[in-house]
């Protein structure tokens, strides 16, 4: 996570000329205006809104969702599709944000313009490319009949496959550009630092670059598992009615059939989950050194 | 494992992650040729009706320059918001910078779909009810978190007393700011101008509450579009956009280098 300096903050504080803080104050004032008026407060109104039944202060609507099986289903579904998601991309992106640290000239030029490219197309673009990609005569299958590793075609489309396969292909750059943020200022000089006072390559990675590459780390899991946990169109393009999630849940509540109790619940979970994203990355980045 | 052998595992798994990543990009390129009206791989010749096809979509530029302009509006408010509340935080005289830095990001790991609806209902319960400025509102707190991250890294490692030194060499103030702050944010402006404008032209969550009948943002048209007619003609749309990014990429690249973009997209 970016941070202010730390030290300047706390060192500061009492240093700092009232003048100053009122000045910063000043600058501050129309982000945080923007952050109470069009964030905290309509958020804040939301989360009231769930806990209103037919008289007054109700837990009928959260009771809907964690009560019974299908609704548990939903938190449970949206979860599972962060983790996998946040598991996948962070085990192809860490050693991948290396690569591009590692990469010159250009291929340095093709990695990075596969990290932003993909940025400009349209999720439902590239959702919709995936259902071409895996359908029963897609690519994917052909390659697979071609090289034999399957004699007749696997059926991927509107699967768990390609709802996986696709988030991660949406999500992946979110992971391997934080972390490359801070690989990417690693100082080589650490690892051969340890290795001449004797530390082996492996042991010199784990105990030197590994530790510091954390904060990119957090930053990347926190983006990818908060984006992919409330995704939507991704799950709706790839899988339809066959993958219920929260943010499907409340998708229905709110344009369809107008049960907005319940889907202000399934919101405020899907929020209480960012939430702890937010603050789990905010302690977890500070723990692990980052700025 | 020796420094040569993770070199070659690191390099493969980001050449990997290339491949995998641009795959989808080329299938909808490829399908943009198609000669058929299905959204699939062109096979037996190519076309290039399906670009002629794109002007004449129904609704299709009244919804491309609704995007346009809320994206533009909303990331250059979002640039000078986050600036501002980015030097309030660097320079460190700000009480509770910290928790004001976090809670700056935290829209971006907030549910889109969320965010979408309690700002609707906000907007309903203060008598706002026309779409344009309500997406114009609400996209600024889309874009917000991208430029805020990106800001406040750049404004922590930039040297304010680069600014007073000027000064002293008999520099004006704005002229400092001009001469020696702005050169050296110039890439960083970049990056948040660039992820912040991305991200409210393909926002589909958040803008779904706030559009009405004749108010479309380009991805709730295209959405449309796909369960309506899946023709190539949004594989077209997509790959001039793909294409209009490429260039931007490469002056982006001439000017400052791609590298130092993604150094700062932390």
């Amino acid at each position: 996570m970016t941070m202010a300096p730390q030290t300047l903050a706390k060192a500061g504080e009492a240093a700092i000329p009232r003048r100053e803080r009122r000045a910063a104050l000043t600058l501050a004032l129309p982000a945080l205006i923007v952050l109470v008026f069009l964030y905290a407060l309509p958020l804040a109104r939301l989360l009231s809104l769930s806990f209103l039944g037919d008289a007054g202060f109700s837990l009928e609507a959260y009771g809907r969702i964690l009560g019974d099986a299908y609704g548990r289903s939903l938190v449970w579904n949206s979860l599972r599709l962060g983790l996998i998601t946040t598991a996948i991309t962070l085990v192809v992106g860490y050693p991948a944000a290396f690569g591009l640290a590692m990469s010159k000239g250009a291929l340095r030029s093709l990695f990075l313009a596969s990290l932003f490219l993909p940025l400009a197309a349209s999720v439902i673009a590239k959702a919709f490319a995936w259902t071409i990609l895996l359908r029963s005569h897609g690519a994917v299958n052909d390659a697979l009949l071609l090289l034999h590793i399957t004699d007749k075609p696997i059926r991927m489309i509107f699967t768990q496959t390609s709802l996986i396969v696709g988030a991660a292909n949406i999500f992946l750059p979110f992971m391997v550009l934080p972390i490359y943020a801070v690989v990417a200022q690693i100082d080589p000089r650490l690892t051969e630092a340890a290795a001449t006072l004797g530390a082996p390559p492996l042991s010199a990675f784990l105990r030197v670059v590994v530790p510091l590459s954390l904060p990119g780390v957090v930053a990347g899991v926190a983006l990818v598992f908060s984006l992919s946990v409330s995704a939507y169109v991704v799950p709706t393009l790839l899988m339809g009615e066959n993958y219920q999630t929260l943010a499907s849940a409340i998708a229905k509540a709110f344009l369809l059939v107008r049960d907005p109790a319940l889907g202000s619940a399934a919101g405020a979970i899907l929020m209480a989950i960012g939430l702890v994203v937010v603050v789990a990355s905010n302690r977890l980045g500070r723990a692990s050194g980052g700025r | 494992m020796t420094g040569a052998a993770f070199r070659v595992f690191a390099m493969g798994a980001m050449l990997g992650a290339a491949v995998f990543l641009l795959a989808p990009l080329a299938i909808i390129a490829a399908a943009s040729f198609s000669p058929t009206p299905v959204f699939d791989l062109p096979v037996g010749g190519a076309s290039l009706r399906w670009y002629a096809a794109v002007g004449s979509l129904d609704g299709f530029w009244p919804a491309l320059t609704l995007s346009l302009e809320i994206a533009l509006l909303s990331t250059a408010v979002s640039l000078v918001l986050g600036t501002l509340a980015g030097i309030a935080i660097a320079r460190g005289a700000m009480p509770g910078a910290q928790s004001f830095a976090a809670a700056l990001t935290s829209p971006l790991m907030m549910p889109g779909l969320v965010l979408g609806i309690a700002l609707l209902q906000f907007f309903r319960s203060v008598g706002l009810t026309q779409a344009w400025p309500s997406l114009a509102l609400a996209h600024v707190v889309v874009t917000l978190p991208f430029v805020a991250r990106t800001m406040i890294a750049a404004l922590s490692r930039f040297d304010f007393t680069l600014l007073d030194a000027a000064r002293t060499l008999g520099s004006s103030f704005p002229a400092a700011l001009v001469r020696v702050m702005a050169p050296a944010l110039a890439p960083a402006y970049l990056t948040a101008g660039l992820f912040a404008f991305l991200a409210s032209m393909d926002n589909y969550p958040v803008s779904i509450f706030l559009t009405d009948a004749r108010t479309k943002t380009l991805p709730i048209k295209m959405l449309q579009y796909i369960e309506e007619s899946p023709d190539p003609s949004i594989a077209a749309l997509s790959t001039l956009i793909l294409l209009a990014t490429l260039a931007l990429l490469l002056v982006a690249d001439r000017a400052v280098g791609l590298h130092r973009l993604a150094g700062l997209a932390e």
